[in-house]
């Protein structure tokens, strides 16, 4: 069967002023797969997402998103593309002043037609998918860091887009509420179909939830590796690539360093 | 050919079974597209007809979200309410894997919303109490803590962050001195273009450079700048220090050992005390020009005999009296800003509060402080 791409991005340049951070990459991500862009730090991987999600216009290059160029595009193609997607940001990103069911009741409200008795149920199930059963009056600022991120994802996920962005789910988490978290994201994905970009360098969480991976590289500022993460831990030809996933330090610099 | 297709995704059918109940059959796609007229048009027709058992017949749907979940609890939630008997039939196995998922056995239970009710007026009258009486404390503590700094950083003039200090300075003093000029300038304009009317009458058009010097240099000039120095810089105190308290950084300061009193609060305490005199000599400066060009030019008197009179005027006391004021104010704004800045709790909401706050409070501790030193002066 041929794999249908939801996501497009060709010869995308980015950075910032005269910055340069990626320079003219290209990758596709399929329908239905659990995609990990990885990579050390600064190597662009935040960057990476906010062009995806369109925070951040390319110097020059293209993202389509389910058909539509998202750098390109006018704004009510835009609004369209943002229905079609949701984003979890790295400690939750929800509104202080609201309780956490609102936060969650927010996207809801806004753009389904559902009776405001069914808007809470529903936030109800969604809460309870995430396991934060009863927090619904809390305030963001009265819950732990872990139970904010699930509440942003639950929020993320209330309209149920086709793709989710997340970014480094597991940071900050404990590695139970991580395990959770990753079987949730496989479940997501299995029973609703749900696309998903993660970015993330959790190397066990790589590893349970991961289709496929692309890994940036900050010298080269481009992609440096693409494929099943297993497959490239065993046999990429890349040093980097091998130190990365069989969590070593890097040959020539880093182990002379400690190694004294 | 849109509307079609929509009446095709969400179509259902309702039949009578032998014994008198209905069957719901559900078909296509149940997902947050429809869930919502599902359940508009549901609800309504389920209610008239109550009947005593409902089977929902899931052989034809497709898909299942828990949107369409959504609708299965609704519909169960009708049913259960008017006494009658809920069942599935033909859930396939990925519906059942969603079903379970979101627990929908438990979901129907009535639990609804408990919204946190506002308590009765002798509480909250009882938490107003505590809540004031607890600011208060705070606030004499934060008095204390400050002093302790300030009184530190005398004795040890090498404790004082100097950089920050003079950029607070900067922003404080420099930085305001375009809008302190102006709006004094207009001030001095206006007062003496007001009373230029009055005195015109009596031939005592000379006495408007002593009534605008006077009362500029003695009262306006230092409540003006205050007020001005309030709304700018009181505010950016807080919630400077605000955020600082939201992201942790006042916590990471006080760990690495640094008094945040001092770090924080003595700089921008100091900074003010130096600055705003300065800005009040300004503001005073700037009030005398602007009478004198509508003495100059609407009152033909020269300038030099505009000036002769507010020199005579004037007494040194008269700015002293104005740059003590000025300094008390100073104290006041940068007091006021930096506390209501330690008192944010939670998130950027409580910032914004934390800045309104700053400035209305400062402006009423300057205008009581304006009284008790009008009292002082009158019993001299």
């Amino acid at each position: 069967m041929e794999k249908k791409s939801i996501i497009k991005v060709r010869d995308l340049v980015a950075g910032y002023d005269d910055d340069i951070i990626l320079n003219s990459i290209s990758f596709d991500v399929y329908e239905g797969e659990i995609f990990v862009v990885l990579g050390g730090s600064g190597c662009g991987k935040s960057t990476l997402l906010k062009l995806l999600i369109g925070l951040m216009p390319p110097i020059s290059g293209q993202v389509v998103i389910d058909g539509d160029d998202i750098s390109s595009c006018d704004e009510n193609t835009f609004k369209r593309i943002l229905q079609k997607f949701g984003v979890l940001y790295q400690s939750g990103a929800l509104l202080g002043s609201m309780t956490v069911a609102e936060n969650v009741a927010l996207p809801v409200q806004e753009y389904t037609d559902l009776p405001k008795k069914s808007v809470d149920t529903l936030v109800r199930m969604k809460l309870g998918l995430v396991h934060l059963n009863g927090y619904e009056n809390y305030l963001p600022s009265e819950i732990s860091g872990g139970m904010k991120k699930r509440a942003g994802l639950a929020r993320a996920m209330a309209l149920n887009p086709k793709i989710l962005f997340f970014d480094e789910p597991s940071a900050g988490l404990d590695p139970i509420t991580s395990a959770g978290l990753d079987n949730l994201i496989i479940h997501l994905n299995r029973s609703l179909g749900t696309t998903m970009v993660i970015v993330t360098h959790e190397l066990q969480s790589i590893f349970a939830v991961a289709h496929r991976v692309i890994m940036l590289d900050r010298h080269t500022k481009g992609i440096i590796a693409e494929g099943d993460p297993y497959y490239l831990k065993e046999h990429s030809s890349n040093e980097f690539v091998k130190s990365f996933f069989n969590r070593q330090p890097e040959e020539n610099r880093e182990q002379t360093a400690f190694s004294l | 050919m849109k509307s079609l297709k929509e009446s095709q995704i969400h179509r259902y059918e309702i039949t009578e079974n032998a014994g008198g109940g209905i069957i719901l059959h559900l078909s296509g796609r149940m997902d947050a597209s429809n869930a919502g007229s599902l359940i508009k048009s549901l609800t309504p027709l389920l209610k008239e007809r109550s009947p005593h058992s409902l089977t929902v017949d899931m052989e034809k749907v497709n898909f299942l979200d828990d949107f369409g979940v959504l609708v299965l609890v609704e519909v169960k939630g009708i049913i259960t309410d008017i006494g009658g008997q809920f069942s599935l039939k033909n859930i396939s196995d990925n519906l059942q894997k969603m079903l379970s998922l979101l627990n929908f056995e438990s979901l129907t239970e009535k639990i609804r919303f408990t919204k946190k009710r506002p308590p009765g007026p002798m509480i909250r009258l009882g938490e107003g109490t505590i809540h004031v009486a607890s600011d208060l404390k705070y606030l004499i503590s934060f008095i204390g803590s400050v002093s302790m700094a300030l009184v530190y950083v005398i004795l040890r003039p090498g404790a004082l962050r100097r950089d920050d200090t003079f950029l607070c300075m900067q922003k404080t003093g420099v930085d305001a001195l375009p809008i302190v000029g102006l709006i004094n300038f207009l001030l001095g304009l206006i007062m003496a273009f007001m009373s230029s009317v009055q005195l015109q009458k009596f031939g005592a058009n000379i006495y408007i450079a002593s009534l605008v010097s006077l009362s500029m240099t003695r009262e306006l000039g230092p409540i003006m700048t205050a007020i001005i120095v309030a709304g700018r810089s009181g505010s950016a105190f807080a919630a400077e220090i605000g955020t600082m308290k939201v992201s942790e950084e006042v916590d990471a300061l006080f760990t690495m050992g640094f008094e945040p009193a001092r770090f924080l609060v003595v700089p921008k305490i100091i900074a003010s005390v130096v600055v705003v005199p300065i800005l009040t000599l300004f503001a005073d400066l700037f009030a005398i020009m602007g009478g004198l060009i509508v003495g100059v030019t609407m009152l033909n008197l020269t300038a030099s005999s505009y000036m002769t009179q507010t020199i005579n005027t004037l007494s040194l006391f008269d700015f002293y009296w104005g740059v003590l004021k000025s300094i008390v104010f100073a104290f006041i704004i940068a007091w006021i800003g930096c506390l209501r800045g330690f008192q944010v709790r939670g998130g950027a909401a409580s910032v914004g509060q934390a800045a309104t706050s700053a400035v209305v409070s400062s402006i009423f501790m300057i205008i009581v402080a304006d009284s008790i030193f009008a009292i002082i002066l009158c019993y001299w």
